[in-house]
């Protein structure tokens, strides 16, 4: 379903990577790691369409990423270095306005489920600036227990997160992984996922390598 | 289309109202720019009437601008312009949307307060009615090309001043015509020429500036 083929990323003067190539179909996950600067978060990026590849390109359903435009867009679900969360906004009101911006039905009671859910039963009416770093991750968080859209890109998902918290989110990548559905992420944190075959991906001095477990 | 317009308003909108002091900020700063000028130059009502018009212009165009640096800053440093850019709508739609509230948010409490504050001046009726109409046209011109200037200095060092450059220069019609339409009222010459060219610019200003935004956005998010 998602096919990248001899990406290449630079950055100012410096080849980041070049010739990576994965194939991921539904079900699958990758599993990217590397050292720091290597390059991680830019190939989230790449596969996202925010930023282009120098050269090399992404296929989704055997289309370029860059004509489906929209299309592509609609079947995409990131969460980002950044939570993407308002300081000033609530987390009920944060959920419920990702979900709108994504043109997702999201009622406030399947909202308070997914909040109660990540372990914020009790904060959902308190500002999000008087939430700790690791309450704020589970607040983005929440927007992937009611996500349906089949493909996930995930920026370090379990940092600020406590080993429960690390769990639940695993589960919640299983459990989307049975559904048929694909995602990729990168963390330097060994964390097992119930469910779904695992890629790897290894970036770092240039060139990359890729592990199949 | 009109929900996800209506999702980024409302979500504007009260983000706004959760900060209140820069609302109030940019409406003071406006009172008292307006307010400082019949003091500094005394009560000869002729003059304050001549100057009138270009000093309620320029003081709602500067107050404006205020508020513009914020304008995409706030969403880009926690993350949430990334989310805009990949809803599965045109960005440029988001960007319409976030305009809006812009106006609605520092545009608009010009508008209502330029009457009460044109009354130092000493203008007449009509003056401060067709005041209030020019301000109501081209505002929403001020927030639209401003939309421009704040993309483009997005994530820049500085922006600020860089915003001011890039941005002043296509203001200055904006300012021409709506100024020129309350002077052409205390005249004695109707106002409408210069107010529909002013509606021509509020016009190109709002539904065209929202798509080079949207493309410096995606420039900037590289």
């Amino acid at each position: 379903m998602l096919e990248a083929s001899n990406l290449e990323c630079v950055r100012g003067e410096r080849s980041l990577f070049a010739d990576v190539s994965f194939r991921l179909d539904g079900g699958e996950m990758l599993y990217l790691q590397g050292t720091n600067g290597s390059g991680k978060t830019s190939l989230l990026r790449m596969l996202c369409a925010l930023t282009p590849a120098v050269s090399g390109e992404i296929l989704w359903r055997g289309t370029p990423i860059g004509k489906l435009g929209e299309e592509f867009r609609s079947q995409l679900c990131y969460l980002g270095h950044q939570n993407a969360i308002k300081e000033e906004l609530t987390p009920l009101e944060n959920l419920l306005s990702a979900a709108r911006l994504a043109q997702a039905a999201l009622d406030e009671d399947a909202a308070l489920d997914a909040l109660a859910l990540v372990g914020l039963r009790g904060r959902e009416d308190l500002a999000c600036r008087y939430l700790s770093q690791g309450q704020k991750r589970r607040a983005a968080l929440a927007r992937l227990v009611n996500e349906k859209r089949p493909l996930w890109v995930l920026d370090e998902p379990y940092v600020a997160l406590d080993p429960a918290a690390v769990e639940l989110v695993a589960g919640l990548i299983g459990a989307h992984l049975q559904a048929g559905g694909l995602a990729v992420l990168t963390t330097h944190q060994t964390v097992a996922v119930p469910a779904g075959a695992v890629r790897g991906l290894w970036l770092g001095d240039g060139d990359a390598t890729q592990r199949s477990r | 289309m009109l929900i996800l317009l209506r999702a980024v308003i409302g979500r504007d909108l009260r983000l706004a109202m959760r900060r209140q002091a820069d609302i109030v900020a940019a409406a003071f700063f406006f009172i008292i720019v307006v307010s400082l000028f019949p003091l500094g130059v005394g009560p000869e009502p002729d003059q304050l009437r001549r100057m009138a018009p270009g000093v309620l212009w320029v003081a709602a165009l500067l107050a404006t601008m205020l508020s513009l640096p914020r304008l995409f800053a706030d969403d880009h440093r926690d993350g949430t312009l990334e989310q805009l850019a990949l809803a599965p709508q045109p960005l440029a739609l988001i960007v319409l949307g976030k305009v809006i509230a812009h106006w609605l948010v520092a545009g608009l409490p010009l508008v209502v307060l330029a009457p009460v504050l044109g009354i130092q001046f000493d203008l007449s009726q009509d003056a401060l009615a067709v005041l209030t109409v020019s301000l109501l046209i081209g505002t929403p011109a001020l927030s639209g090309i401003g939309a421009i200037g704040a993309a483009l200095t997005l994530g820049v060092r500085g922006g600020g001043v860089l915003l001011s450059l890039l941005v002043l220069p296509l203001y200055i019609p904006v300012l021409i015509f709506g100024a020129g339409a309350v002077d052409a009222t205390v005249s004695g010459l109707g106002p409408q020429a210069h107010l529909s060219l002013l509606g021509a610019l509020a016009l190109g200003g709002v539904f065209f500036a929202p798509w080079p935004t949207a493309a410096a956005l995606r420039v900037a998010l590289e």
